[in-house]
């Protein structure tokens, strides 16, 4: 069984342009924006693995990485921060027990009308009925409960605080959390074809960030939730270790670069050390005979249903396995920025650009997501200088006094969004299968 | 009295700006579902498409203002309207020309083609910030109100005044016209009625003569031409802001299928489902009962559904209910 890593060396060109690559802009800008473009580029190629196992394996069209990135961010909130102990004494307390009733009661009403109502008028009159009961309860328990959490200590905590866990714990429990949302949006949702999938998940992902934005008491919503605690260690107190001292002297390094190069050094082996875990567990999954059938299925959907595969159940399967990956992958990116910023979640850098990744490296390879997924967001980073450039040489019979082309520079920056459509028109036109082709299978 | 004033409360806070708003809707809805209903696929671009006209149209109005013409007490922008039709409609069939046809004559599955169009989104939305840059524009250069709350009051003695802007009557004048002209043209002329029977059963109607590429051409024709106006009335009534028409994409999208997506009457009635829902459901009614009813018996907090921070979220949660109990739309349009 071929199953290594290293043993597939057909692969090992890219990733060596790959490092290539990094290695040219740590010598010409500098070390610190190479090792913070790659740890951006190992969450976007997680991302992407998770987009890739869902679109590239099985066919399921998700646009809804951006909520479920976010709910992977608010996860990291919610275990490393501090508790806010004023309000678990008795607001946030009661919403949770109603929360929990509501969910409890809602399902316990509905196996009742299964049994008890036929008639379709008593079932709507009922549903009337409980909607308006409900609508009571927010009124005159909610409110009042989410006004207490959000006036306690408005300017530094206003929320229900976290549980004040090691924020690494929060990766695998984001990837839970996010396994439960899938479960329920793919059990609504799945049934759905194509473009309706990818309509319906894009909203249901703009929803999930209407409501992170706009409900201050479980993660102060707009207004940010700021410092959240790190894996590893400060800046600051690298800078008064005596051995970095030392070390900062024999590579002619000052402290304080030498200082933030380790943190990033460390946040990049801990992300290497998690993609490689998805990776290989993923490319077990995809080699053995369930990989096969997720084939099968994406191949052709009627047959493979013929042949006694219940559609249903795997593109849930996936679906949840898929969005999990992302969930992991939203909390890493919270703890990597330390701060957990809603207002920042839009559709174009979560869930297309993370698309863009998937398509031009590869679908169906799960090499090709990360490799797509470094090339990518390193284009995306560099794209600004490359417009620059592109400007410079459009206009270049023009003066430097020019308006126009003085003009034309200063909106260089929205020129990444620019070539980064015309790669993805290019791509699906010349080769379609992206840089690194599925494997062929027998 | 009372009742009337409550009336007009009604007017001036839903029914006028749901009617914009619903418009402005319905005319983005109306070209997605033509581009769905020829080309088979959802076209993400549409957003972009309609920043593009807005674009154009505010650029050639800082043409013609430089040329010192105006038609005050109208905005210029309604001069310069037909021609950046003319640019968006090359614009759109350039697209085709080079980002669509090549999967249509490859028959990829229409996936492929909806991220063609993200594709094509992402490029437009370049283009457009490096051509306009990011920031928001007023377009609106006429005059502002046609009758304004305090004048109305003055008129009429009502406690509660109506306001009508220019931006909106126009809005609303415009968009009646376009869609009396796209009716007309469907259901009337030759070129319609081929568009209607390719879109129907497209072997059946290549077998009797149609040409393909002539039914194309047109749609895009209409496409380009239905989001220019809608991109143009958008920023003439708010302001002209590229950002947000991205996220206009999903509300068309809303209004599109929850009319059915593929019926342009439903289209119509899907972007004014979505508008006055929006409206109403995060409109406070307390002042409103406090004109029908004693104060007495007026409960106490505020009379609101959802707060207005939910108000663009209102249709995603439309859009999410209609696709799962009723992916078919009001009118029976067709199912992906």
């Amino acid at each position: 069984m071929k199953t290594d890593f290293f043993s597939e060396k057909k692969y090992i060109n890219a990733y060596l342009v790959c490092a290539f690559l990094f290695l040219l802009v740590g010598l010409f800008q500098s070390w610190n924006v190479a090792f913070s473009i790659l740890n951006l580029c190992l969450i976007s190629a997680i991302m992407s693995i998770g987009i890739n196992i869902q679109w590239g394996n099985s066919g399921i069209v998700n646009f809804g990485v951006m909520g479920f990135a976010a709910i992977g961010g608010l996860c990291g909130v919610l275990i490393s921060m501090p508790p806010t102990l004023e309000v678990w004494k008795d607001g946030t307390a009661v919403i949770l027990i109603i929360l929990f009733s509501f969910l409890v009661s809602g399902i316990l009403i509905k196996k009742f009308w299964k049994i008890f109502v036929h008639n379709k008028y008593i079932k709507i009159l009922l549903s009337i009925i409980i909607i308006l009961f409900s609508l009571y309860l927010i009124k005159s328990i909610f409110i009042p409960s989410i006004n207490f959490i959000e006036n306690t200590n408005s300017v530094k905590t206003g929320y229900i605080g976290g549980l004040n866990l090691p924020i690494i714990l929060s990766w695998p429990i984001a990837g839970l959390f996010c396994g439960v949302i899938a479960f329920l949006i793919g059990k609504i949702a799945l049934g759905l074809r194509s473009d309706y999938l990818a309509i319906a998940t894009l909203g249901i992902s703009e929803i999930i960030i209407y409501i992170i934005k706009n409900e201050e008491w479980l993660a102060r919503g707009v207004k940010n939730v700021n410092g959240l605690p790190r894996p590893v260690p400060y800046e600051i107190d690298l800078q008064k270790n005596e051995f970095i001292q030392i070390l900062s002297n024999t590579l002619n390094l000052s402290v304080i670069e030498l200082s933030s190069l380790i943190v990033k050094g460390l946040y990049s082996i801990l992300f290497i050390l998690v993609l490689l875990i998805i990776f290989f567990l993923l490319q077990k999954a995809i080699k053995s005979p369930w990989g096969r059938m997720m084939r099968a299925l994406r191949d052709n959907e009627i047959s493979a249903e013929a042949m006694g595969i219940n559609v249903k159940k795997r593109h849930l399967q996936v679906f949840i396995i898929g969005s999990a990956i992302i969930g992991i992958s939203g909390a890493m990116l919270t703890t990597l920025d330390g701060q957990f910023t809603p207002s920042s979640y839009q559709p174009l850098r979560y869930t297309f650009l993370i698309w863009i990744m998937v398509i031009i490296g590869g679908s169906g390879n799960n090499h090709g997501a990360i490799i797509g997924g470094f090339a990518i967001w390193f284009f995306w980073i560099q794209a600004e200088p490359i417009g620059i450039f592109l400007i410079e040489l459009i206009t270049i019979f023009l003066s430097d006094q020019n308006e126009m082309k003085s003009y034309l520079l200063n909106h260089a920056a929205y020129m990444r969004l620019l070539l980064m459509g015309l790669v993805l028109i290019l791509a699906l036109r010349f080769f379609p299968k992206g840089i690194i082709e599925e494997e062929k299978r027998l | 009295m009372e009742i009337i004033n409550a009336f007009a409360l009604i007017i001036n806070y839903i029914i006028i700006p749901g009617l914009t708003y619903g418009c402005q809707l319905a005319l983005g809805a109306l070209g997605v579902t033509i581009i769905y209903t020829v080309l088979r696929f959802s076209n993400f671009a549409h957003g972009e498409l309609m920043s593009f006209g807005a674009m154009t149209s505010i650029l050639i109005t800082w043409i013609i203002s430089y040329f010192g013409i105006s038609i005050f007490p109208l905005p210029t922008v309604i001069l310069a309207l037909p021609i950046s039709i003319l640019i968006t409609i090359s614009y759109c069939l350039l697209i085709d020309k080079y980002c669509f046809k090549y999967h249509r004559k490859k028959n990829s599955k229409n996936v492929i083609s909806l991220i063609v169009s993200i594709g094509v989104m992402f490029f437009t939305s370049g283009l457009i910030r490096v051509l306009i840059g990011p920031n928001d524009r007023t377009i609106n250069d006429g005059e502002r109100f046609i009758i304004s709350a305090r004048k109305f009051k003055e008129i009429t003695g009502l406690t509660e005044g109506i306001s009508l802007k220019l931006s909106q009557s126009i809005t609303i004048i415009v968009s009646i016209i376009a869609v009396v002209l796209l009716f007309w043209f469907l259901n009337k002329t030759k070129t319609g009625k081929s568009m209607r029977a390719y879109s129907d059963n497209k072997d059946l109607a290549l077998l009797s003569g149609i040409k393909t590429e002539n039914v194309i051409f047109y749609t895009w024709l209409i496409t380009g031409t239905l989001a220019c106006i809608a991109g143009t009335l958008y920023g003439l009534d708010k302001s002209y802001k590229p950002f947000t028409y991205l996220q206009l994409v999903l509300p068309i999208f809303a209004a599109a299928i929850v009319g059915g997506i593929g019926n342009p009457v439903g289209a119509i009635i899907g972007g004014f489902v979505i508008s006055f829902s929006e409206l109403l459901i995060t409109f406070s009614y307390n002042k409103f009962l406090s004109y029908l009813i004693p104060i007495n018996f007026l409960p106490e907090g505020s009379l609101q559904l959802l707060s207005t921070d939910y108000k663009i979220a209102i249709s995603f949660i439309i859009l999410v209910l209609v696709l799962i109990l009723r992916p078919t739309g009001i009118y029976k349009g067709k199912l992906l």
